[in-house]
């Protein structure tokens, strides 16, 4: 079957998918986004979040027909997705003026696109409040949680600007980290909403 | 179009001096956050295939037959082989030992043992096609303890062996045995106040990686292959391969791709040589990505083991003697077995000084899962066994448990039961002093946020079982020692190569090593070493690869040491040519040239008086300099294998906990609420990373004491929870904070008196947790993990 999608702002099409692809063996397999990580495919490690119409899921639990017609942010774009929420509410994390507020509409999302990455290191690549803090904070070892857990934090940011420790361990606890002990992870996810509320 | 996730090159490089003790960041963190960095299993070709390895479904049996004709007519199926197809008569692998067949012949030893691989255009196409081979097995009784792989008439798991162990061990279904036998144990023990004993258990724990066994192989035009890989060591891996597939080594060409995670469970092979086999009989690139299903069955676990000690003391508190006896099981297949027997046996009386000591440890060959290396490494299990003894001989004599251990405790000059003497630092009194100084977390805590209990705070969480009622609290200390790199006369080197010139306008220096990253900051590191010694602020890593020379395992605590010493070793040579090249150029020009001792700092060459010579781009001009070298720390020598004796380690590796632990006593549920590390690194290279590895070590500790277990039925060996929802680790959740005071006593022996840091805190987590949980119960509690139903008394 066909499935076309929105990803990262662009429209996406693929073709020939098998219905029982999930969306996240569509989007890394035949969409060359690898970013979103495959380490269960049962839904129990959180290391393919992605956000689809805003809300973050398991990629890996979704049949990719489900996604037709549907709006997906991935790790590869999320410092596009903050850059542009952080122009229109003024807030990268899009916390600052709405606590409570409900992320950026489906309409804003369709009227951005990620740019293309051509730095073959990342090095000065332009970063999101989030993924700033968790190579500052040292809460990448091997990284293959972080794209997930990215998209998670950045998700529960836009929520809740001023999260408790227990509130940053309660929304990430569907992502598994094996190498951290999570401690860098709490750091990061702390020093993301103080730069943030500093910046208000 | 060639191959998508090559990795580059990662230049770092900025204002900051960035050398060693200062917190830099990950050259590779960028890629890691914006999803750009390619692990093995991101790796794509163009007309790639997918590999699918069928596996047995039984533990043990004969093989009757295999038919694989259905499975190859399915459209888009490309090949199936079996062990008929290997292309050579090297058909094994192994470590140390060859006895792993590359796919089965004859018979199968484990549950999960692969049966015949494919390859088919589509990964669905693939293992649908794997389905249908038809394996008919006839089956075999399974050996899964001691007292079956011993019994009279027991089936041999391997018949006729050859390998270097079979002249020394009791019985063919022991793979290796090491006695640690000094002074005369049961003479002491007549003069012990005081004597306890124990029986203990160790479950079947399992590295957890995040990022399933996977990579590509190419087909290369000179009949050779290329192999991007997640592994811990290149050139063990090829030294491995090559010779199945037929090829000279200089014809697999390996690449390290990126790997999430290791802890040792990627020590052995895994689908590297399926990868390449499927590739060379199709001519097409193959690609395998284990699914976490598969991951369970595709590397080797941690030993579960039985530990029977006894220990005796005075009534003034000081330790007569410790006996002990250690069965791990090794599983169908060697692996790191005879390793760890090392391991667990001269470590098995922990950081203590004892001159009566009598210690046996055993592997098993079993149908069980093949064990071998994970995080700790043989002195975990020990550890956790010997930290219980020293609690129930401090209870008996009436010490405090802290203090029973610092007045037992170790330090430099002391020997170990194999008679080496500890010719550094050996903080352990120091460690336990400074754990059980730090502040404790408030009573009950839950209560923290207000009036109302957060249950997010309590045993059972978000399921709100409890609001405090039935709550006990329980503190628990532990201490642990764990050896530094390969031990036991190991020739235990690695190789650096470093290129330093001029590239627009700046002096660049690149390093180039074999290091497998796993994740662990060895590539931060590297450049520190570079910029430290070399005086540059940019330095290129180049990926890691077998053009360049081995650079031994990423395992052992073992690669700053090593490959950080290569490079080192291998910039300071550089160095030298630099400064000569600046003698010859610029010598006349200043007699500080000849005279003074000369350093590179900031882009320049100074004298140790900080005066500036020359720049090094006036140095260098268009000149390279390049060196490649290997660098080995201090030989060791292998045990005795009647006596344990001989001075087999190069460096030891210190950490203490204080686990704080809450516990609904009516539902067996626990919370641990703070796990508090002291250790020893001898020298912090890179402070951020070094309490990233003892958070992360200590976690998984955590995980062995309270969750994480693979459960293999006894009846069948088969394993039954091999998925992410039946075999649990921690989350965030589960996790307390960990807080961590790092000591540095530098070791003279080691680059910049640095220490191995990656293990000890996994080992001594695991045993102050247990304590904790005894404290808050007074329950016995002599294995682990511990689950409810050990607590309620309904196991
Ligand atoms: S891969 Fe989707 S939750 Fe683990
Ligand atoms: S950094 Fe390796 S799993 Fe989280």
């Amino acid at each position: 079957m066909r499935v076309s999608f929105t990803v990262n702002g662009r429209r996406q099409e693929a073709d020939d998918v098998w219905e029982g692809e999930s969306l996240l063996y569509v989007l890394r397999e035949r969409l060359g986004l690898p970013g979103s990580k495959n380490a269960c495919e049962q839904g129990e490690c959180g290391s393919c979040t992605v956000r689809l119409d805003g809300v973050p899921v398991c990629s890996c639990l979704v049949a990719a027909g489900q996604a037709e017609g549907r709006e997906i942010v991935t790790v590869e774009g999320l410092a596009d997705f903050a850059r542009q929420r952080s122009e229109h509410t003024g807030c990268a994390t899009g916390a600052c003026n709405s606590v409570g507020g409900d992320g950026i509409s489906l309409d804003e999302a369709q009227r951005w696109a990620a740019k293309g990455q051509d730095s073959q290191t990342g090095e000065g690549a332009e970063l999101s409040p989030v993924q700033q803090a968790f190579i500052d904070a040292g809460a990448v070892q091997c990284g293959f949680c972080t794209p997930g857990l990215l998209i998670a934090a950045d998700e529960m940011l836009e929520r809740n600007p001023n999260p408790t420790d227990a509130d940053i361990r309660e929304a990430l606890s569907g992502n598994l980290c094996r190498c951290t002990g999570y401690e860098k992870i709490m750091d990061a996810v702390r020093l993301a909403a103080a730069r943030q509320s500093e910046a208000v | 179009m060639g191959t998508t996730g090559t990795p580059t090159n990662i230049t770092q490089g900025s204002g900051t001096r960035g050398g060693i003790g200062e917190s830099t960041l990950r050259p590779d963190g960028t890629l890691k956050v914006t999803g750009e960095f390619a692990y093995s299993s991101d790796m794509w070709h163009e007309d790639m295939l997918w590999g699918q390895i069928l596996r047995s479904t039984v533990a043990h049996a004969e093989i009757v037959s295999i038919d694989t004709a259905e499975a190859l007519a399915t459209p888009g199926v490309y090949a199936v082989m079996t062990y008929d197809d290997l292309p050579t008569e090297v058909r094994h692998y192994g470590l140390e030992i060859q006895d792993t067949p590359v796919l089965a012949h004859g018979k199968v030893r484990h549950h999960g043992e692969p049966v015949a691989i494919v390859a088919a255009d589509h990964p669905e196409t693939a293992r649908r096609a794997a389905a249908k081979i038809k394996v008919e097995y006839r089956e075999l009784p399974v050996i899964t303890d001691e007292a079956s792989a011993t019994a009279p008439g027991a089936v041999l798991v391997h018949e006729g062996r050859t390998d270097h162990h079979i002249g020394h061990v009791p019985h063919p279904n022991i793979v290796h045995r090491q006695p640690i036998v000094r002074g005369d144990a049961g003479q002491a023990a007549l003069g012990a106040d005081f004597v306890v004993r124990g029986e203990y258990t160790f479950g079947m724990q399992d590295q957890a990686f995040l990022g399933p066994e996977s990579g590509l192989a190419v087909p290369a035009e000179d009949g050779g292959v290329e192999l991007y890989i997640a592994t811990q060591w290149l050139h063990s891996d090829l030294r491995q391969i090559a010779p199945v597939l037929g090829l000279p080594e200089d014809k697999v060409r390996m690449t390290l791709s990126g790997v999430g995670g290791a802890f040792g469970g990627r020590e052995d092979l895994s689908m590297q040589i399926h990868a390449c086999l499927l590739a060379l009989r199709t001519g097409k690139p193959v690609k395998i990505v284990y699914n976490r299903f598969e991951s369970f069955f595709g590397h080797v676990h941690r030993h579960p083991a039985k530990l029977t000690y006894e220990h005796g003391a005075t009534k003034d508190g000081r330790l007569t003697h410790v006996k002990a006896r250690i069965v791990l099981d090794g599983g169908a297949y060697a692996s790191a077995s005879p390793a760890v027997v090392g391991n667990a046996s001269s470590l098995g009386i922990g950081p203590y000084v004892v001159d009566d000591v009598d210690i046996e440890a055993i592997a098993l060959y079993t149908n069980n899962p093949p064990c071998g290396a994970m995080r700790g490494f043989g002195a975990v299990q020990a550890c956790f066994a010997y930290e219980a003894q020293m609690d129930k001989l401090a209870d008996a004599v009436g010490m405090d448990r802290v203090a029973f251990r610092q007045l037992n405790a170790m330090e430099q000059g002391s020997l170990l039961p194999t008679g080496q003497r500890v010719d550094s630092p050996a903080p352990v009194a120091e460690l336990l002093r400074r754990v059980k100084a730090m502040p404790l977390p408030p009573e009950r805590q839950w209560l923290s946020a207000g009036e109302d209990a957060d249950v997010r705070q309590l045993p059972g969480g978000l399921s709100n079982t409890t609001h405090g009622e039935g709550v006990v609290r329980g503190i628990g200390y532990a201490v642990g020692i764990k050896n530094v790199g390969f031990s036991e006369g190991f020739d235990d080197y690695s190789t650096a190569r470093v290129r330093m010139e001029v590239v627009g306008g700046v002096p660049v220096a690149t390093v180039h090593t074999a290091m497998a990253e796993v994740g662990q900051g060895g590539v931060t590191v590297h450049a520190q070493i570079a910029r430290t010694e070399l005086g540059v602020a940019q330095v290129t890593i180049q990926p890691a690869d077998t053009r360049v020379g081995s650079a031994g395992s990423t395992s052992a605590s073992r690669q700053t040491y090593v490959t950080g010493g290569a490079v080192k070793n291998s910039c300071e040579l550089v160095r030298e040519k630099v400064l000569e090249i600046g003698r010859r150029k610029l010598g006349t020009y200043h007699p500080a040239w000849a005279t003074a001792e000369l350093l590179l700092e900031g882009g320049k060459v100074v004298t140790d008086g900080g005066e500036v010579l020359a720049d090094l781009v006036d140095v260098l001009e268009d000149e390279a300099v390049e060196v490649e070298a290997e660098w080995r720390h201090r030989p060791t020598e292998p045990f005795d294998l009647r006596t344990g004796q001989g001075d087999g380690h190069v460096q030891y590796s210190f950490a203490a906990h204080r686990a704080v632990v809450e516990v609904d006593t009516e539902l067996g549920l626990v919370k641990v609420i703070e796990l508090a590390c002291a250790q020893d690194v001898g020298k912090a290279l890179n402070p951020l990373s070094v309490v990233g590895q003892i958070q992360g070590g200590t976690t998984q500790g955590l995980g062995v004491a309270v969750m994480e277990e693979i459960i293999v039925d006894p009846k069948t060996a088969k394993v039954r929870n091999p998925s992410f929802t039946d075999y649990l680790i921690p989350t965030i959740l589960d996790t307390p904070t960990i807080p961590v005071d790092v000591l540095e006593l530098a070791d003279d022996h080691a680059p910049y008196g640095l220490r191995g840091i990656g293990e000890a805190p996994t080992l001594s987590s695991t045993p102050a947790v247990l304590a904790a949980i005894r404290n808050a119960t007074g329950l016995q509690l002599d294995r682990t993990p511990v689950r409810p139903e050990h607590l309620t008394g309904t196991a």
